[in-house]
């Protein structure tokens, strides 16, 4: 299951050059009168891959589902590639974004879900070409040639013609990352994507993922509770705690001498 | 009262006539109720409160008046407003009408039953919202609430008799027709009513089938 280089390296980003590609200003986002983001500030430079840890409800899926615009933030602004993500500016002032522009904005964003999130409905293959073709406009034999392509790269050349239901949830995982990055995004959010799955398919699920984050420049932002998957891909790890970072750095600093009491306690409660 | 063979012969051309009309009134009633029905459920989940709350007014006034009513509106209150339709095309849209509001629950219910995570999903991809409609949610909707929509259509097979009042010919006012002709009750409403029983109960079979084959 090794990455085919020469394919995954057309999923470039244009500007690898460690600019800012992902920057929250004073986001914040409350259910009810639960605030999950407080003010929150930070940014990720292109390429990078970033893992946000912390304890449950500390807000870093959220910060993924805002990206995603499946939660809208209640404050602040979101830039996704200099791009305001949910807002737009008109005649010199910061509006609440049109659809259109979300999507454009948006169409730079991928994402892997828990649940994997496939289409019961279709077959593999469909599932991986059916956003490249109808939202980039992809001929359909391009579309499943790079499907191909993206099923061979995470190990599932013989399942193209059956139904998500027929596979593994460890199989299914690896069809929803194929599908996520069929659309060529800049970033890849990776949302607790092994939580759901039995102990045993979870190390198959993290080798295709540990493939693409060394072989590609794909940025990718990573929920995650596999510290040791977190310490291998990471270049920084930020650490969560009631809706703020409190700690970040790389992988060998958090990990091994972490300054913040709490993510000292986080650490020696998960590792 | 005795059984005569003989008026149950003399009413077949009749009761065929009969069948045919009630037939083609079930076919284009439940093609109405289907497509309609589709159209309020997707515009009761319009983003914009102008498309849903007028629907949602129109379906729940439709679904809580009878049958009979309607039919009565639609054959005697159009006209004077200059819409003249034939008895027949207006039973087909009066049922079809009538029944939408019930479908349109129907598909409702199977949109609610889709996943929020395959909504996400399509977003995550940023498909177009009519495509996430046609090639995800209503595909997986659908599929569920097939045998929920069937049982509409043997109810509507039952209710197709309420035409006759305005005047369609269906099975029962065929037998109604050859009994005033012919003084023969018995034999008449009873082929009539054994009709019913032998479109409906193999439906209601193949149903069963169905929602074993389909609701998983």
């Amino acid at each position: 299951m090794s990455a085919d280089s020469s394919t995954t390296n057309e999923t470039t980003n244009p500007a690898v050059d460690g600019s800012e590609l992902i920057r929250f200003d004073h986001v914040t986002k409350r259910f009810g009168t639960n605030t999950v983001l407080d003010s929150l500030d930070f940014s990720v430079k292109s390429g990078k891959h970033v893992t946000l840890i912390g304890p449950s409800g500390s807000g870093k899926t959220t910060i993924l589902r805002l990206l995603m615009t499946l939660l809208k933030p209640d404050e602040g602004t979101i830039k996704v590639g200099g791009e305001y993500l949910t807002h737009e500016s008109k005649g010199g002032k910061l509006v609440p974004a049109g659809e259109k522009h979300t999507r454009e904005v948006r169409k730079n964003i991928g994402m892997v879900f828990q649940q994997f999130n496939l289409f019961p409905n279709m077959k593999v293959l469909r599932n991986v070409t059916e956003a490249p073709v109808h939202v980039l406009g992809m001929p359909k034999e391009a579309a499943e040639e790079r499907a191909h392509e993206l099923l061979d790269l995470v190990g599932l050349t013989e399942h193209v013609d059956k139904y998500p239901t027929q596979l593994s949830g460890g199989q299914q995982q690896r069809v929803a990352i194929a599908r996520a990055l069929a659309m060529r995004p800049q970033v890849l959010l990776l949302d607790e994507v092994t939580s759901a799955l039995d102990p045993e398919l979870v190390a198959g699920v993290l080798d295709v993922l540990r493939d693409i984050a060394h072989t590609t420049d794909i940025t990718m932002l990573c929920v995650t509770h596999e510290m040791n998957f977190a310490r291998d891909i990471s270049d920084d790890v930020l650490m969560f705690d009631s809706g703020r970072v409190i700690e970040s750095g790389p992988p060998e600093k958090i990990f091994t001498e972490p300054e913040h009491e709490r993510t000292r306690e986080f650490l020696s409660a998960v590792l | 009262m005795n059984w005569n063979w003989n008026a149950v012969g003399d009413f077949m051309p009749m009761f065929l006539h009969g069948l045919l009309v009630t037939l083609e009134a079930l076919a284009l009633g439940s093609l109405i109720a289907f497509v309609l029905g589709l159209v309020w459920a997707m515009a009761q989940r319009s983003e914009h409160a102008v498309v849903r709350w007028p629907v949602v007014g129109v379906t729940e006034f439709i679904r809580n008046t009878p049958l009979l009513v309607q039919l009565f509106f639609l054959y005697y209150v159009l006209p004077e407003w200059g819409i003249t339709l034939s008895a027949l095309t207006t039973g087909v849209i009066g049922l079809g009408l009538h029944y939408s509001t019930y479908t349109a629950e129907v598909y409702r219910a199977g949109i609610d039953g889709v996943p929020v995570g395959q909504w996400e999903a399509a977003t995550a991809l940023s498909l177009p919202r009519m495509r996430t409609w046609g090639a995800v949610i209503l595909p997986q909707a659908i599929r569920r609430v097939v045998p929920a929509l069937g049982n509409y259509v043997v109810a509507m097979l039952k209710d197709t008799p309420m035409i006759f009042v305005i005047g369609v010919l269906e099975m029962l006012g065929e037998a109604r027709q050859f009994s005033s002709q012919t003084f023969q009750t018995i034999e008449p409403y009873t082929v009539v009513g054994l009709a019913f029983i032998v479109i409906a109960y193999p439906a209601s079979l193949l149903l069963r089938v169905l929602e074993r084959r389909l609701v998983r």
